[in-house]
């Protein structure tokens, strides 16, 4: 019951997410940049701004419908990039072993080792602000889990008698690594990587906030919060609404995680509460 | 010895709940343990054995709950005792080893606090007293060097080694039943003789009766007085150990003798465990109609698939459940 | 158990090379040099002359080779560089910063484990009921918070609304500052630690040694105090360490919040400002301490599991 709760829920909500970011061009009444106008400067929240207006009388409904494209953008693409980057990794080390599996394990050990935020952070600092920018920061900084995944998987797999016989059958051994011991494996690097999702959506908001990600006037969740903060007293919606945005795609796509992990991971309440 | 036996067990059910069905795991469940007696529970998995036994110590754990019957023992009823009083019998009359001995015990205690619980928690020993009769008990289960292996960590000791402090704590209060849950399975074929051997010794010289469970019919034979053969969650057949094996009268006890000379080969692969008797053990939820074994019984007849069949007494003090007993 | 501590120690030294060597590859070998990376920011327009003098002053001019040679040399005797900006060592410009980062880290990790230990034990306990339900829609829900956010909206209520607590800033240093901050940074580690403390409490509920307890006659009481908590423990204590990591690196953001003066916002308005030796340094120190953690969390584990030495 608990399972299928956490699935529809995450589910729903990312979805409608992404339909939201998809159809934003339809759905927005505004242009998200272009639309400035002083004469409606924080405007509250009513019928013709739904969501108020900005400091530069943007309206925030439209901006936030334009910034779920960024998040989503950014959560997928970089997860991508770490999953494969993990799973190459990781496979190829599990199965290999070897020096190979020595300079894996101390690279993964060293990411560990730096908080992920931080390392987007030095790369953001020495890249030029902006979506590419942010895609390889994110994308290069969350691999250490799933690697560790993928090499653990491997190395329990290659002694099973089906791979063994891959083996003697003459199969090449990227051959074997992809069609007999990745699929082996693929539920919980799903789970992962979906979890991973919300992070990257949770640390592009953070770098966008801090003005090293997505710059002003492109609406991004995290860059709308990033001046908000000073007016808060007087416009508190312009911060309420971006955040309630982040917070509901990052809560579809954990609770997506966990449904998913009940189903395709059911052994590893510890591995990774 | 007193008049009554030690432990009366009364159409004992076990009831699986499913959602809002409840489904009986083991039904019908009688038998009798005479003080000092050894009587076995053989069966294959999945019959019943374990839960019966965890019934009896009060153990069962959501989603099974005893559905009905009685638990007497030493003359009183103890299905429904509260949960303090049945602590009191637990481990001090009643106690159990399980068969896992590597997991059994908590990684992160010394085993001499382990053994030294029970003295403390049923003895009220101070823990310096009770570390000094867990030295004692370690010395009676022959662990050698026991004042420097009461500091020793479970994963410092070897399976029979472990085994063996379960079997010390199991003992520590010299209860009067000891519930023996496959004690042998999880370890070396040489390791099984001594454990057994050790558990005969002390159950005989402190009169401690044993409720041996097993699905090794050889190893029940060797150890108990009186056995009952469980299938899919009933008795189907109890009788002395000697009678059993020479003139078994349910079908399926007549299998379980035939598949004994494999005994060495069953026991590293249990797949082929009881290749003699075809198919496996029913899930609770799909009990078949009539006998349960009948889906599997070579004598099987329209009336096994029909009717449920009642106890039938044999000569000796036997029972049996079959329409077609021999 | 000494012989363990040292191992542990050794096994960080490693770790902490690459991790300055890639800070160096990072800052020193892509990017080109300070001076170009300062004009290329177009706060200001520096002649070539003045370019040079300050590329030979830093050092630029040596190859690559011969200045991680130096990097490191300096690093084994804790130097880690001068600010360009404000021409200080950076190690004593980190270490105005150190202690109130400490502060917020450890005040956050407080909070974190006082709620949410005895959340996911309490869930763990009534699995299944409605408190535990409650309890872990919060934690998912803590998960999924921005934590800057959070921040903005802790402020709004309990500074500008209500009027309970000062906005932001580091005041006197008094505890009275430090609420918001270390709230908004604890509730993601509260909620995680939750998760992980109800996960490792049901699965050594399930244990077999805890049936044993049970089957001993023990109350479920003892059961709990006797051999759950410490099994539990060793799992709660590795997930503290790891969040610390986590805690630290999110930092930055809610130190940049509420302008806390701190390492996350020394590193931040260095990155801002080019201050190349300043973010080396920075991240350097952070790792370092996350390392120190970590290892002191091994060490605590194999007090507590005697396993943990001899694997």
């Amino acid at each position: 019951m608990r399972i299928r709760a956490n699935l529809l829920i995450g589910g729903v909500l990312f979805t409608t997410v992404v339909v939201t970011g998809l159809l934003a061009p339809w759905l927005a009444h505004t242009d998200p940049v272009m639309d400035a106008n002083l004469m409606y400067a924080e405007e509250p929240p009513g019928t013709e701004f739904w969501f108020g207006t900005d400091a530069q009388g943007r309206d925030i409904y439209s901006r936030v419908l334009y910034g779920a494209r960024v998040s989503l953008t950014v959560g997928i693409v970089s997860q991508l990039i770490n999953t494969v980057i993990g799973v190459c990794l990781g496979l190829s080390a599990g199965y290999w072993g070897g020096w190979w599996d020595d300079v894996v394990n101390g690279l993964t050990n060293m990411m560990l080792a730096i908080p992920s935020l931080i390392f987007a952070l030095a790369i953001m600092a020495i890249l030029s602000p902006g979506l590419t920018s942010l895609l390889i920061a994110l994308g290069l900084t969350n691999w250490s889990f799933t690697c560790r995944l993928a090499r653990a998987s491997a190395l329990s797999l290659k002694s099973q008698g089906y791979v063994q016989a891959a083996k003697v059958l003459g199969y090449s051994d990227i051959r074997i690594m992809l069609t007999q011991l990745l699929p082996n494996m693929l539920g919980p690097i799903i789970v992962i990587g979906t979890l991973g999702m919300g992070g990257a959506v949770l640390a592009e908001a953070a770098l966008s906030f801090l003005g090293l990600g997505i710059r002003p006037p492109f609406p991004s969740w995290g860059s709308m919060l990033s001046d908000a903060r000073d007016q808060i007293t007087t416009a508190p919606w312009i911060s309420i609404f971006p955040g309630l945005a982040i917070f509901i795609t990052v809560l579809g796509l954990n609770l997506l995680g966990d449904g998913l992990r009940d189903i395709l991971d059911p052994h590893s309440r510890t591995r990774r509460a | 010895m007193s008049g009554n036996p030690l432990l009366e067990v009364e159409n004992l059910r076990i009831d699986l709940t499913v959602g809002d069905t409840r489904f009986p795991a083991v039904q019908d469940i009688s038998f009798t343990i005479e003080r000092g007696e050894t009587f076995g529970l053989v069966g294959e998995s999945g019959c019943g054995k374990s839960i019966t036994s965890l019934a009896l110590i009060g153990l069962l754990r959501h989603p099974l709950s005893i559905g009905g019957g009685k638990i007497r023992f030493d003359g009183r009823e103890i299905q429904n005792l509260s949960p303090g009083e049945m602590r009191k019998l637990r481990g001090n009359r009643i106690s159990m080893i399980f068969q896992e001995p590597m997991t059994a015990l908590n990684p992160l205690s010394p085993i001499g606090r382990q053994i030294a619980e029970m003295f403390v928690l049923h003895k009220g020993a101070s823990w310096r007293e009770a570390e000094r009769m867990s030295v004692e008990a370690l010395a009676s289960v022959r662990v050698p060097a026991p004042e420097r292996r009461i500091k020793d960590y479970p994963h410092q000791l070897s399976g029979g080694m472990r085994q063996r402090v379960m079997i010390a704590i199991a003992l520590a209060c010299e209860p009067d039943l000891l519930l023996a849950d496959e004690p042998t399975t999880a370890l070396d074929v040489t390791v099984q003789a001594e454990i057994l051997e050790l558990i005969r010794d002390l159950s005989a010289a402190r009169g401690t009766a044993v409720l041996m469970i097993s699905h090794d019919l050889g190893l029940i034979a060797n150890m108990c007085r009186r056995v009952g053969v469980m299938y899919a969650g009933r008795l189907v057949e109890e009788r002395y150990a000697d009678e059993i094996f020479q003139n078994p009268s349910h079908p399926y006890t007549s299998g379980l003798v035939a598949s004994l000379p494999l005994l060495g080969a069953r026991l590293k692969h249990g797949r082929q465990r009881l290749k003699e008797i075809a198919g496996v053990v029913p899930p609770v939820a799909a009990f078949p109609a009539g006998c349960r074994f009948n889906p599997r019984c070579y004598a099987a007849t329209d009336i096994c698939r029909g009717q449920d069949p009642g106890v039938t007494p044999l000569a000796n003090g036997g029972l049996v459940r079959c329409h077609h007993h021999e | 158990m000494l012989t363990f501590i040292v191992r542990r120690l050794l096994q960080t030294l490693p770790i902490i090379f690459a991790v300055a060597a890639l800070i160096f590859v990072l800052f020193s070998v892509i990017p080109g040099t300070f001076a170009s990376s300062m004009s290329e920011d177009g706060r200001s327009v520096l002649d070539p002359e003045i370019m040079a003098r300050m590329n030979k002053e830093f050092g630029y001019d040596d190859p690559v080779y011969v200045r991680f040679g130096k990097y490191i040399r300096q690093l084994a005797s804790f130097d880690l560089g001068t600010s360009f900006r404000t021409r200080q060592p950076v190690i004593s410009v980190i270490a105005d910063r150190l202690w109130p980062t400490a502060q917020l880290a450890f005040a956050s990790m407080v909070f974190a484990i006082v709620i949410g230990v005895p959340l996911g034990f309490i869930a763990a306990l009534r699995s299944d009921s409605w408190v535990d339900m409650v309890s872990m829609v919060t934690a998912v829900s803590g998960l999924s918070l921005p934590k800057f956010w959070l921040g903005l909206m802790l402020m709004y209520l309990f500074a500008l609304v209500l009027g309970w607590l000062p906005s932001f800033g580091y005041g006197d240093g008094s505890f009275r500052y430090l609420i918001l901050p270390a709230v908004a940074l604890g509730v993601a580690p509260m909620a995680l630690l939750a998760r992980t403390t109800r996960a490792a409490v049901l699965d050594i509920m399930n244990a077999d040694f805890v049936r044993t307890a049970r089957a001993k006659g023990m109350s479920e009481r003892r059961v709990v105090q006797w051999h759950l908590t410490r099994n539990a423990l060793v799992i709660v204590l590795t997930t503290i360490g790891l969040q610390f990591g986590t805690v630290i690196g999110q930092a930055v953001v809610v130190e940049k919040l509420f302008s806390w003066p701190g390492l996350g916002s020394l590193l931040v308005d260095s990155v801002t400002l080019r201050d190349i030796p300043v973010v080396q340094g920075s991240i350097l120190v952070i790792v370092l301490l996350f390392l120190l953690i970590n290892t002191l969390v091994d060490v605590l584990c194999a007090v507590i599991d005697p396993r943990i030495k001899y694997s």
